[in-house]
Formats: structure tokens, sequence, C-alpha cells
């Protein structure tokens, strides 16, 4: 079967491509790019006024399979991830039980294979168990298929342990993604320690729990020379880290995740629970410094760290409800609208650090666009607005702070290895 | 000027015009304390649900005299004999009492916002009666009332709060309400109880007692938690005391005329002596007493009228 895609805006940061042309897919490849493609005999996409860029992939998403099946699925957190766009997504092992034996990791391709709308690569464990004692089966893990390793939602706080792993994955090739946070000075916090924490009477996470962690990562990094990733940074001093730690030749990468960059801890006077994340939403400086940390190339990737909760359990006083938020189908409307369409970035930069961005960090042949790729394409239209509502998310949660809100760049077709998986309707 | 509010969960968001118009209509009940009879018809019929999720003899009490003051129905309900433990969430437990036909719901909960979620969620009255070290509003205007009561006013007042300023919801209703109102509040505490930030609000922040209560017109000491001490945040209680507690010594730093409160219980010896505490510089049980006409103003401005 055949596809044509006529007339997009094709824009593939890999090359700095940007032009109108079309696009002939057969069975799961690319087969042609061409300013004019004949049409007959191709089932048609008429992308006219529309953008097509390579799937987007989010390298941070919760699905929460195995163990909280009831908050979300690989069937449903692949759909949802088909209507945001992306069509490839790495899960997060914290999972119950966690994602630390090959076993499981064949559970998750198996069940995506079966069930999935994209391709899910999972993330497996630093430690066994994610207990942060030993290290897990890396190498057989490896051979599994995992694409990275993290006890992401915990720090790896023995120092120690994550110079081994530091060490280990040298061998491997594969980068290991850090959660920095230091338990020590996080403590019980529920949201930034800061002016609104005080006058809500919360308790905060100083922004240097974060920092700290950050810098002894840095360090082990530089020791090893080992691929190292720091998800979810949240705030200026942390870009400031980085951007230092780049200069000089640390082979670190990192990423933010749009709510990081369009919210800011005002938003927890409304009490509101989807407002609470971790880390957690920080100052207007540190959201600015997000925003340069991502045009001077300090930041590689915008990820999601989709969360998602029950409305049962985030409808709940402050400090009892989880942290977390759904960020799959909102993450392209808000990166167009907070970092494009402000000139943060330009389209061309925004869509690098949601494709061949993650696709390099994680070393996967993917997030590019070009004759005898896979056919994985995202059509959005970069003008046209949506409303965020729960009746429309394909997340079996709806825990976003961002409902009601009025997005642009609504994703018309998702295309993964030739074949629509979402079509807007 | 009316008051047209639903609920009051907070000082912060009160104007001054507000809190005037509570504590003129204080005023009139405080007179009902007095007479033989003390009690006004004003909510015959109406229920009032005191939901404590934190054990708080005092305030409860005060809210449930203010309560039956005002003729209205009163049902007390407090963590052990509530279905929470068993798993319900607060915005079940809420919604259940509303089938019963409530009008008022009292909330004391140890986390902050936790009566902002009810009010949002559920068509009656909220009262805030402490959630966590947010605010306690009630505590507040009762606090403001007695001051008014024995200084004829507030502004221009220098009123200092000494304390575990970070923990405490009584800190941050009276920094709020004190300021609209035109005192001056310092804070004064050893800096791991001072919250970030705190001078934001438009206090000046002090570690030592003896600076803080310089030219003061009224101390407000807070209670101190024992826990506090394990906690890293106090080397221990007997430090905490000699450093903080108010001493005849230290009160004759503040103005001649200068009063004292505490919003209770107090730990006598630790952050006042008895003898302080007991004397005639001491505002305590006007407090007391003015809690209760303060709660039955607000009960009746948010529930009288319909
Ligand atoms: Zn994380």
């Amino acid at each position: 079967m055949s596809l044509l895609i006529k007339k997009g805006r094709l824009i593939d940061p890999a090359t700095n491509y940007d032009a109108v042309v079309d696009i002939l897919v057969d069975g799961e490849m690319i087969k042609k790019i061409a300013p004019k493609i004949n049409r007959s005999g191709h089932e048609l996409i008429d992308a006219a006024n529309k953008v097509v860029v390579p799937g987007l992939i989010d390298m941070h998403t919760h699905l929460r399979q195995p163990g909280r099946e009831d908050e979300e699925t690989i069937q449903s957190g692949t759909r949802a991830a088909a209507k945001g766009g992306f069509t490839t997504i790495c899960c997060m092992p914290n999972t119950d039980p966690p994602i630390d034996d090959p076993s499981l990791v064949e559970f998750i391709y198996r069940e995506a294979e079966r069930r999935g709308s994209v391709e899910v690569l999972p993330i497996a464990t630093i430690s066994k168990d994610r207990a942060g004692k030993d290290l897990s089966p890396m190498g057989r893990l490896k051979k599994a298929g995992v694409v990275a390793f993290s006890d992401d939602g915990d720090w790896v706080a023995d120092s120690h342990l994550m110079r081994r792993a530091l060490e280990y994955v040298k061998m491997l090739n594969l980068p290991l993604i850090s959660h920095c946070e230091d338990r020590g000075l996080s403590q019980d916090g529920v949201m930034n320690e800061g002016y609104t924490s005080t006058i809500l009477g919360l308790q905060g996470m100083p922004k240097e729990a974060e920092e700290v962690a950050l810098f002894r990562d840095l360090a082990l990094c530089k020791m090893t020379e080992s691929p190292l990733h720091l998800a979810h940074l949240s705030t200026a001093e942390s870009v400031e880290l980085i951007r230092k730690a780049k200069v000089s030749g640390v082979r670190v990468t990192t990423e933010v995740t749009p709510h990081h960059f369009t919210l800011t801890d005002r938003e927890v006077k409304s009490f509101d629970t989807n407002t609470k994340v971790n880390p957690p939403l920080r100052g207007s400086e540190d959201l600015e410094a997000l925003k340069e940390g991502l045009k001077d190339a300090t930041i590689d990737v915008i990820a999601t760290d989709h969360a998602p909760h029950l409305v049962e359990e985030k409808e709940k006083e402050y400090n009892a409800a989880p942290f977390g938020i759904v960020g799959l189908e909102t993450a392209l409307g808000l990166v167009i609208k907070e970092l494009v369409q402000t000139g943060a970035l330009t389209l061309m930069e925004a869509i690098a650090k949601l494709t061949i961005n993650p696709a390099r960090i994680l070393r996967i042949n993917r997030g590019l666009v070009k004759e005898g790729a896979k056919a994985n394409l995202t059509i959005f239209d970069l003008e046209k607005k949506w409303l965020v509502t729960e009746e429309e998310f394909f997340s079996k949660s709806k825990n976003s702070p961002f409902l009601g809100w009025e997005l642009p760049g609504k994703v018309e077709w998702t295309i993964v290895g030739g074949k629509v998986v979402y079509q807007d309707d | 000027m009316g008051f047209k509010r639903k609920d009051l969960l907070g000082m912060e968001d009160l104007s001054k015009e507000e809190i005037l118009f509570i504590l003129k209509t204080a005023e009139s009940f405080r007179a009902v304390l007095e007479r033989p009879i003390r009690k006004v018809p004003t909510l015959r019929g109406k229920t009032v649900v005191n939901l404590f999720f934190e054990p708080s003899t005092r305030t409860r009490m005060s809210f449930e005299l203010a309560e039956k003051r005002l003729n209205a129905d009163v049902l007390n309900f407090s963590t052990s004999d509530s279905s929470v433990i068993k798993g319900e969430t607060l915005l079940d437990t809420a919604r259940n009492i509303l089938a019963m036909k409530v009008d008022c719901l009292v909330l004391r909960h140890p986390s902050p916002g936790a009566p902002h979620l009810l009010a949002k969620k559920i068509p009656v009255s909220v009262i805030n009666a402490g959630d966590g070290a947010h605010e306690h509003p009630t505590q507040a205007l009762l606090d403001l009332y007695t001051i008014r009561e024995k200084k004829g006013g507030v502004e221009g007042l220098k009123i200092a709060i000494i304390g575990d300023i970070a923990h405490s919801r009584v800190a941050r209703s009276n920094i709020w309400a004190l300021q609209k109102l035109g005192a001056e509040v310092r804070v004064c505490a050893p800096p791991t109880l001072i919250p970030p930030l705190v001078e934001k609000m438009g206090v000046r922040v002090f570690y030592s007692q003896e600076d803080a209560l310089k030219e003061v017109d009224i101390i407000m000491m807070l209670r101190i938690q024992k826990e506090r001490q394990n906690t890293g945040l106090l080397p221990s209680l007997a430090e905490y005391i000699e450093l903080f507690s108010l001493t005849e010594e230290r009160l004759s730093l503040a103005k001649p005329d200068a009063l004292i409160m505490h919003p209770g219980p107090v730990n006598r010896g630790v952050e006042l002596p008895a003898k302080l505490a007991d004397g005639k510089r001491s505002l305590i049980l006007n407090q007391v007493t003015n809690g209760v006409a303060v709660r039955m103003a607000v009960l009746y401005l948010l529930l009288g009228k319909s």
C-alpha cells in the first residue's frame, strides 16, 4: 500500500530542510521526496498549508503498565501519544514491578506490538528493584531492547553506585537518565520553596535540591566520560551549571518539560493539584532561564514527563495528591504557543528538540525524514486552535493544568511505519 | 457595605472594609454574651457541621458555642469517629455530610488548601478553622477584635509575633490582617523557624527577641510544637526557652503599656511563664471570650441572611 502526502511544508531539522514537497510512503518506508509526485495509484493525504515533521519522540513517558492499569496502559498511553503527534515514546521503569528484568522488557514490547498505536521503547532501571543499592542486569536488559537506564522518580543517592553505573554503560553505549533531587533537601516538600510556599504554608522543595544532585552528576559524568542525560531541568542555576559543563566538554544532555517552561509556582495559589509536579513549578526567572537554555542548546530535548493519575487521586487536598500531570496531548501545542509564537525558538529549533535530538541521545534511527527511512511522520496545522478538554483526551487520566486552554498546533495525522495511527476528525 | 461571600477561607483575600464589617458585627454579638440569656434565634433551623481533622478542643468548643448561641443545630465530626481512616477522601466525607442537608462546614485540616478544595466543590458555606500552616482567619479576627477593644484601634501599633512563624497559620493570618488595618508587624524566631522571603509579606524579621520587642504595643507569642527539636530545626527546647521565652526583663523593653497575647493553649514556662500568662498585661482570656463573638459574627454573615 502506498500513501502520498501532498504539498506539505516539510520541516526536517536533521538536514535543516524547510520546503513544500510531496512525500511518497510505500509500505513502512519513505520511498520518495520530491517537489511533485504523480498522485495516481496512491492513497492521498492533502497536507496543503500543513506542517510535516519527523514523528515526534518523547523520551520521558510514564505508561503505568504494569501495575497501575487504572491510570494508564500501553494501549491508552500510545493512543494519547498518537493524538499528540508522538510516534515513538520511551516508557520510564518506575512501574510495579519496576522494569529491571528482561522479561518485563519483552512484556512491554509484546504489549505495544499487540495493542499499541505508536512505537514504545522501554527504559530500564539503573538499580535492581529501583532500590538504589545494586546494579540492574544492564547488559541483559540491553539485549532485550532497552534504550536507556533510569531510576526516575528517585535520584541514585549512592554516589558510588552511580559512578559504577556510569562506568558500566560505556560498554553498552546507552545513556543513563538522572532525576536530580537530593531528598535530604527536598524532604516532604510539595511545591517550590519561595514566597508562594511561604504564604500558602505548604512545605517547599528548594531549588538547591535539584542543583546539588545535578552538580554531583556532572562531576561523575566528567569523571567517567559516560553518556548522561539529565531529566526535567527546572531551575536557572541548573541551566547555568549545564552550560558551563558543556563548554568544558562534559558529555551531558538535558531535557525540559512543557509545563516547566509554561507555568510558575504562582499557579499553586489555586491549590489545584494539577499544579503539583516533581520537580515543582519554579519562579518566572527560572522559566526565562529554561527558555534561554533551549535557545542556546544548553537544553537538548523537550520531553513530556507524562504522568497519569486518576481524578480521584488528584481531587484531594494538596499535600495528599500525587505528583505529576499528563502531557502527551498538550506538548506540541505548548511548544508552539510558548516557544515558537513568542519567538523564543524557531519552529525548526523547536522540532529538533522533539525529534532528531532525542533520537541521537537514545542512539535510535529515528527523528528524520529521508528516502529509505521508516515512515514515522507527524502532520499538524500550525495555526489551527483547539480547546483542551477532559473529554477529548485519549489518555485514561485527565490530570492536566491546561484544561480549558486554547492551544495552536492541531495534530491532523500521525503516521507510524506508513500507517495512519491518528487522524483528526 | 455588606459581606457577600459564600465562604471564609483566609485573611489574605479579605479587604479592610470586609474585616471592619465583621468586627463591627461582632460587637453586637459580644454584647449578647453579657446578657443573662446568651442566646439569639438568628440561625434557627440551620445546621452547622464542625469537621475537625486535627485535635483542637479549644477552637472546636468556641465554634460550637458560637453556633449554639445562634440557635443553629450542631454536628461534630472529628478524625476519630470519621470514616476518613477507612480511605474515604475529604471530598467524599464532605459530600456525604452534605447529603444530610446541612448549611455550613467548619473545617480544621492539617493540609493547606483543604477548605479551599471544599469551597470550590460543594455549594454550602465553608469556614476555615485552620488549614495546616496556611491560615486561621477567625483567630486573626478575634485577635484584631481584642486589640481594638484594649487599644482603641490597630492603626499605627507596633506588633511583634514571636515563635514558630514557619509552621504557624496564626502568624500568617495575623500578618495579613494586622497590616491591612495599619499596624507595623515584626516577626521574631530562630532563622530555621522563619519561612523564606517572609519579608515580602511586609514584615520585618528579627532573630533577637530583645530587638524585636523594642517599643512594641502588642506581643503575640506563638505556641511551639515540642517536636520541632527533633527535626533539625532546633537544637533543644531548653535552648529555645533560653533565647525566645518571654520574661519580665524582656517585656520591659516593650512599651510600658504593652500587652501580651497567645492563641493558646499556652505551654507554660515555654513561651512565657505562668506569671505573665496570668498577669494583668495578658489578654489571653479576653481572646477566648472574644473568639465566641467573632465566630458568631462570621456564622451570621455567611448564613444569617438567606
Ligand atoms: Zn523524574
